[in-house]
C-alpha cells in the first residue's frame, strides 16, 4: 500500500498549550481514514497543519511524499478541504463561488464552468445554482462548500466534521457522496465525533484525546477486539433521587460486570461472559429503580472508543 | 499552475463583491463635493482652489482606500471566506496583491472626480499632469497598504474602522495637506516624515502649483521605499498572524 499522508512526531503549541502532542500515523492511498475525538482533541488543529492553514510546532508532514513546511503549494494543488464552518463567499452565487475556487487553482474558464455544473447536479443544487449563498439553506451550504473543495479533482480530500448540524437527507446524501469519491480513487482523511459515521464510512481510525493519538487500526480490528463483550442496556423511568453512586453498587454486587451510567436515564453493563439479567434487574428495583426497558447492544466502534480512551460517547458530543 | 487566472479572479471578485456596489462607487462621488464644499463655503477666500485641490484629491484616495480594504479584508476573515484563498496554491504575495489591486484602483477612481472639478470645472492649473497621475498612483497604493497594516491588526470589522480613523485623522493635519509640513512645530516634524502620504501629498502640491518640500523624485523614491516596505512587512505579518 502507498502512503500517501505520513505525519511523523507531530507537535502543536500556542500560548503555552500543547494542542498537539507528538502525534504519528499513516494514511494509505485510496482509504478513508477517519480521526476521531471530542472536541478540542486535536482534529482540527491537525488538519489545520496537514493543509497549511496553522503552522507545525515540532515533527514533519509529507503529503505524496512532499514535506507540507517547505512545499506547502505542491501540496495544496493535490488536496481540497472542507473545512468544519461553510467558508464560500455570502454574495456570490452557487455557482459563481464554484467557479471562483476553481479560478484559485488556476483552471481555465470553459472547465471550471463546466465543472462546477456537474457538481451543481451531483449535490442536487442544480435549481439554486444562481441563487446567492447567503439564500441557502444549512445543509445546501454544506453541500456547496463540499462541492467546492472538489472543483480542481483532489487526490485527498480533507472532511472536517462535513455532516455536523444539517438535516437527516443532507447526512444521507453527503455520505453516499464520499463513498462515491473514495470509489473512484480518492483519499479521504475525515475528522468526526460522530462515532457511526466513521463506523460506516472508514476503512482505518485513529483516536485521538488531549492532543494525543490513543490508537489507530482498521474498524474490522477495533470491532474484534469487543465482539466477546456482552452488553446490555437498561432504560428506568425518572428518578428523583442521585443515581450517580449506583454504577458502583451495582459492580459491587456483580463483580464480573462493568457498569457506566449512559444518561440519567439509562444504565449500561457490560461483561465478557453471558449473565442472566433477572437479578440485576431485582437489584435495580430494590435500588427504587423501575425498569422499562433492557436492551441488547451489539459491539460499535462506540465500545471501542469508550475502551481506548475512557470517554462516555455522550460527553464527547457535548 | 496559470497564477494569472487566479490573480484576476481574486481581483474581479472584489470588484463585483464590494469596490462596484452602489454605495461605494456614491461615497467616492460625493466624498470630494462634501470636502470641497466645506473647504471653500465655510472658509469663504481664506484658500484658494490651488490650495485645495491636492488636499482633496489626497483625502479622496486616503478615506477610500484605507476603509475598504481594511474593512473587507477583516469581514472575509471573519466570515471564514479569507481561509478560501490561503487553502489556494498560491504565493502569499500574488494573494495579497489580488487583495490590494481592487482598493487601489478603487482610490484612483475616488481621485478622478476631485481632479476632474478641480482642472477641468474650476479650472485650476495644473503644472505636471504626469507627476500629478505618479502620486495619485503612489499615493493609492501606500493608503492601501495601510488599509493592509490596519486589517492585520483588526480581528473586528468595526476594529478595522477604528484603527482606520486612528491612523487617518492626525494625518490630515500632520501630512501637509492643509498645513505645510515645513510650518509644522519642531516636535510634530518627524511624526510627519514617517508618514508615506506626507510624500504623495508633497508630489500632489509640486504636481499642482510647485508648492513642494522636497525635490519630486525624492518624493517617488521614498514613496516606492514605502510601499515595499509595507507591502512586505504586511505579508510577514500576514504569514505570522494568520498563518498561527
Amino acid at each position: 500500500m502507498e502512503t500517501i499522508i505520513e505525519v511523523k512526531n507531530l507537535k502543536k503549541s500556542y500560548d503555552g498549550i500543547i494542542a498537539v502532542n507528538r502525534i504519528h500515523f499513516k494514511v494509505y492511498r485510496g482509504e478513508i481514514f477517519g480521526f476521531l475525538g471530542p472536541n478540542g482533541a486535536g482534529k482540527t488543529t491537525t488538519i489545520n497543519m496537514l493543509t497549511g492553514l496553522a503552522r507545525i510546532t515540532e515533527g514533519q508532514i509529507f503529503l505524496r511524499g512532499k514535506d507540507v513546511t517547505h512545499d506547502i503549494q505542491s501540496v495544496q494543488k493535490i488536496i481540497g478541504v472542507v473545512p468544519d464552518e461553510n467558508n464560500l463567499y455570502e454574495e456570490l452565487s452557487g455557482f459563481d463561488n464554484l467557479c471562483f475556487c476553481g479560478a484559485l487553482y488556476g483552471m481555465k474558464k470553459n472547465d471550471r464552468e463546466r465543472i462546477a455544473r456537474e457538481l451543481l447536479n451531483l449535490f442536487g443544487l442544480k435549481d439554486a445554482g444562481r441563487r446567492k449563498f447567503s439564500e441557502y439553506s444549512r445543509g445546501m451550504k454544506r453541500k456547496l462548500t463540499f462541492a467546492a473543495a472538489l472543483m480542481h479533482e483532489p487526490e485527498i480530500l480533507f472532511l472536517d466534521e462535513p455532516t455536523t448540524g444539517i438535516d437527516v437527507a443532507s447526512v444521507r446524501h453527503i455520505r453516499n457522496l464520499i463513498r462515491e469519491l473514495n470509489r473512484k480513487g480518492a483519499t479521504i482523511f475525515l475528522t468526526t465525533h460522530y462515532i457511526e459515521e466513521a463506523e460506516r464510512l472508514c476503512h482505518r481510525v485513529a483516536f485521538i484525546d488531549r492532543g494525543k493519538i490513543i490508537t489507530t487500526d482498521t474498524v474490522e480490528k477495533l470491532l474484534d477486539a469487543n465482539r466477546d463483550a456482552h452488553m446490555v442496556d437498561f432504560r428506568f423511568a425518572p428518578v428523583s433521587f442521585d443515581i450517580s453512586q449506583l454504577t458502583e453498587k451495582l459492580h459491587s454486587r456483580f463483580p464480573h460486570i462493568s457498569c457506566v451510567l449512559r444518561d440519567p436515564g439509562t444504565i449500561r453493563i457490560t461483561s465478557r461472559q453471558v449473565t442472566d439479567i433477572a437479578p440485576v434487574v431485582s437489584f435495580l428495583a430494590s435500588s427504587g429503580l423501575l425498569v422499562q426497558e433492557a436492551r441488547i447492544i451489539k459491539p460499535t466502534l462506540e465500545e471501542a472508543f469508550v475502551k481506548a480512551t475512557g470517554i462516555e460517547i455522550n460527553l464527547m458530543k457535548k | 499552475m496559470n497564477s494569472a487566472i487566479a490573480f484576476r479572479n481574486i481581483l474581479f471578485k472584489d470588484m463585483k463583491n464590494y469596490y462596484l456596489k452602489p454605495p461605494n462607487i456614491s461615497w467616492g462621488l460625493i466624498f470630494p463635493f462634501a470636502w470641497m464644499g466645506m473647504l471653500l463655503i465655510k472658509s469663504g477666500s481664506a484658500f484658494s482652489i490651488s490650495e485645495v485641490f491636492p488636499g482633496i484629491v489626497a483625502l479622496s484616495i486616503l478615506f477610500g482606500t484605507t476603509s475598504m480594504l481594511s474593512v473587507t479584508i477583516t469581514f472575509e476573515r471573519k466570515s471564514r471566506s479569507f481561509e478560501r484563498l490561503l487553502l489556494a496554491p498560491l504565493k502569499t504575495e500574488l494573494l495579497i496583491l489580488g487583495k490590494i489591486t481592487g482598493a487601489i484602483l478603487f482610490g484612483i477612481f475616488n481621485s478622478i472626480i476631485p481632479v476632474f472639478l478641480c482642472a477641468c470645472i474650476l479650472k485650476a492649473p495644473v503644472n505636471n499632469w504626469f507627476l500629478l497621475a505618479a502620486g495619485i498612483m503612489l499615493l493609492s497604493i501606500t493608503s492601501t497598504l495601510l488599509g493592509l497594516f490596519i486589517s492585520v491588526a483588526a480581528t473586528e470589522v468595526f476594529e478595522a474602522q477604528t484603527y482606520s480613523n486612528f491612523f487617518r485623522f492626525p494625518m490630515i493635519f500632520l501630512c501637509g495637506l492643509f498645513i505645510p509640513v515645513t510650518s509644522l512645530p519642531l516636535l510634530l516634524k518627524p511624526l510627519s516624515f514617517i508618514l508615506p502620504v506626507t510624500y504623495g501629498v508633497d508630489i500632489l502640491h509640486y504636481s499642482i502649483s510647485e508648492s513642494n518640500f522636497l525635490p519630486p523624485v525624492i518624493d517617488l523614491i521614498i514613496l516606492s521605499v514605502f510601499s515595499i516596505v509595507l507591502f512586505y512587512f504586511s505579508i510577514y505579518n500576514i504569514r505570522r498572524k494568520w498563518i498561527k
